[in-house]
């Protein structure tokens, strides 16, 4: 719905700022200059690494172009196998955490309004709280069957992504107006399972693909908890392997950072257009 | 809710008015909506009770024990000694710089694009954002590395246009350069709905009155924004606390660090008498964190009146 409104709010500033005397129509020329210059030293400090990392990445020994360290990748030792392990612990994580933050969050914004600040406060604690110590107290305390399997990575992952899958969960649901869609599908007599699974599920999709990606990334990027459990994620693959090769490791890193921005860049980009098009056709049907 | 009694949207007035028949139902009904909150958190509370706080306890307690379970202060008070205590200056350091500097340059940045006027460009370095505040750790070091080590290739790019600039990333400083790159995308991230709580209208009402760029973010700007921004600050704060990935991976623990005085504790032998140290230092990050928590729910509180 923000998505929806923001572009016809901007139309509307910038048809006042035409009407404006030409002195402050200057005035307002400078933040602009002010703004260029933010995003260019921001995009220098964000994209100079990358473009190294992926010339790092694509040159063989003599610097040219080459997709010999790509190629080498795939026959790395007991590559296969960290990336395995940590596929197995991101999809259950993703699962365990589906599972516990929709019906939650949903529930918050259907009944406990008055619950989303202690939601907001709780879901911001594993931003701050360190891992480390998560890991010392996990070790001490959780039971030893527990302890010797590789999922109870999955499981403290869950917690470590909720900061984020909770935002991206809360905006999703903050922008359907979720109270008339329950009440409708009450009325023709859907049960609460139908109601979420047909109804508020299919309005969530874009949130819920950011969600499930950003925690597919952070599960792929982990290295902490991994590391002190001694598992072979691949990022504790990459550190373990970091001093045979440096092209490799960097390589690695690249394709994980671009495979999930790449990922997300296109989930924004598809339902960009398509909110476009939803615009277009209210539009014109008014 | 209405008294008509013809048109009520709450199903337990509802019953109640319709007689002794149904009493009966209407306390089981009334029971069962007390009960049904507390069931449908019940798996979310639980879940947080065991995966957060159990752990964050447990660490508290053991920080309080000898090795044979007696109650001692002995692990704390080595806390103010030689590197353990050098170790919670350096983080503490660290997170100060980490919070403050990109604490400032996110709000710009942020500001910058949620005034740009492409839908597009905003939405990517949203997306951006999200991945990158979450691209801490060991792939971040190592492109880091690539790019600005020895022979780096930023480096040797920079350098042909006749800028020198070689950081040492694995002294303190290097590591501040590093943590910047997923602190700012957090503090963008954290600060971007504040900056939508700025209304145009506010900005127009301020020119309309006369005032210059200036005064309009000196009396208006700033003040509206700046309880959200400490709170953001208190937050990358937290995050850079705690942070142990990157560090780990860029220094190899030559720089004292609370989280990797923890790490050197969970993979090493300890001597006598040092058996709980790692726990005390657990313990004495959970208190830093407590406080910064506080902190920030006093500043959301203030900062939240204006979003409204």
């Amino acid at each position: 719905m923000a998505s929806l409104v923001a572009p016809i709010g901007t139309e509307e500033v910038e048809g006042v700022a035409e009407e404006m005397p030409i002195a402050s129509a200057k005035r307002r020329r400078r933040p602009r200059f002010f703004r260029g210059f933010v995003l260019l030293v921001a995009a220098v400090y964000f994209l100079l690494p990358l473009f190294a990392g992926l010339k790092y990445t694509f040159e063989d020994a003599n610097g040219d172009f080459s997709f010999s360290t790509v190629r080498s990748i795939a026959s790395q030792p007991y590559l296969g196998s960290a990336l395995w392990l940590t596929v197995r612990l991101a999809v259950l994580a993703m699962v365990v955490t589906m599972a516990l933050m929709i019906p939650t969050t949903v529930y918050v914004h259907l009944k406990l309004p008055k619950m989303r600040r202690v939601m907001d406060l709780v879901t911001l604690l594993p931003i701050v709280f360190p891992p480390i110590v998560l890991v010392l107290g996990v070790l001490k305390t959780y039971p030893l069957a527990l302890r010797n399997s590789p999922y109870l990575l999955s499981l403290l992952y869950v917690i470590l992504a909720m900061p984020f899958v909770y935002r991206s969960l809360d905006a999703g649901l903050g922008a359907i107006d979720l109270k008339t869609l329950v009440e409708a599908s009450k009325s023709l007599g859907g049960r609460w399972i139908s109601t979420l699974l047909r109804v508020i599920l299919p309005n969530l999709t874009t949130a819920l693909i950011s969600a499930v990606v950003l925690t597919i990334a952070l599960v792929f990027a982990e290295f902490t908890l991994a590391y002190l459990t001694q598992w072979q994620t691949i990022s504790v693959w990459i550190v373990q392997f970091n001093g045979t090769d440096g092209h490799i490791t960097v390589a690695v890193s690249m394709l994980l950072l671009l495979g999930t921005w790449i990922l997300l860049s296109a989930i924004v980009v598809v339902d960009l257009i398509r909110s476009r098009q939803k615009l277009k056709r209210r539009t014109t049907a008014s | 809710m209405s008294s008509s009694g013809t048109i009520t949207p709450d199903p337990g007035t509802q019953v109640a008015g319709v007689g002794g028949g149904s009493v009966v139902q209407t306390k089981r009904r009334s029971v069962f909506q007390v009960i049904t909150p507390f069931l449908a958190m019940m798996p979310f509370t639980v879940y947080v009770a065991l995966g957060l706080f159990l752990p964050m306890v447990a660490v508290s307690i053991l920080a309080f024990k000898t090795v044979d379970g007696h109650w001692t202060m002995h692990n704390i008070n080595l806390l103010f000694t030689g590197v353990y205590a050098a170790g919670f200056k350096n983080s503490i350091e660290l997170a100060l710089f980490t919070s403050i500097v990109p604490g400032i340059l996110g709000v710009f940045l942020a500001h910058a694009i949620a005034t740009s006027r492409s839908e597009l460009l905003r939405r990517l370095v949203a997306s951006a954002s999200g991945v990158l505040a979450n691209f801490g750790g060991v792939n971040l070091a190592f492109i880091f590395l690539a790019s600005y080590g020895l022979n780096g290739i930023a480096t040797v790019w920079l350098k042909s246009i006749g800028i020198t600039f070689e950081p040492n990333l694995s002294d303190f400083n290097g590591v501040v350069f590093v943590y910047l790159y997923f602190q700012i995308p957090l503090m963008v991230l954290i600060v971007t709905p504040a900056l939508g709580g700025l209304r145009p209208s506010w900005r127009e009402a301020a020119e309309g009155l006369g005032a210059s760029t200036w005064s309009y973010w000196r009396r208006v700007g700033v003040p509206v924004l700046t309880p959200a921004v400490l709170g953001g600050m208190l937050l990358l704060f937290g995050s850079g606390f705690a942070a142990y990935a990157t560090v780990q991976a860029l220094t190899a623990g030559s720089v004292a660090l609370s989280p990797v005085l923890i790490g050197d504790f969970l993979n090493g032998n300890n001597l006598a008498g040092y058996e709980h140290v790692g726990y005390a230092i657990g313990f004495g990050m959970i208190v830093v964190l407590l406080v910064t928590m506080v902190a920030y729910v006093f500043i959301q509180r203030r900062a939240t009146r204006w979003l409204r």
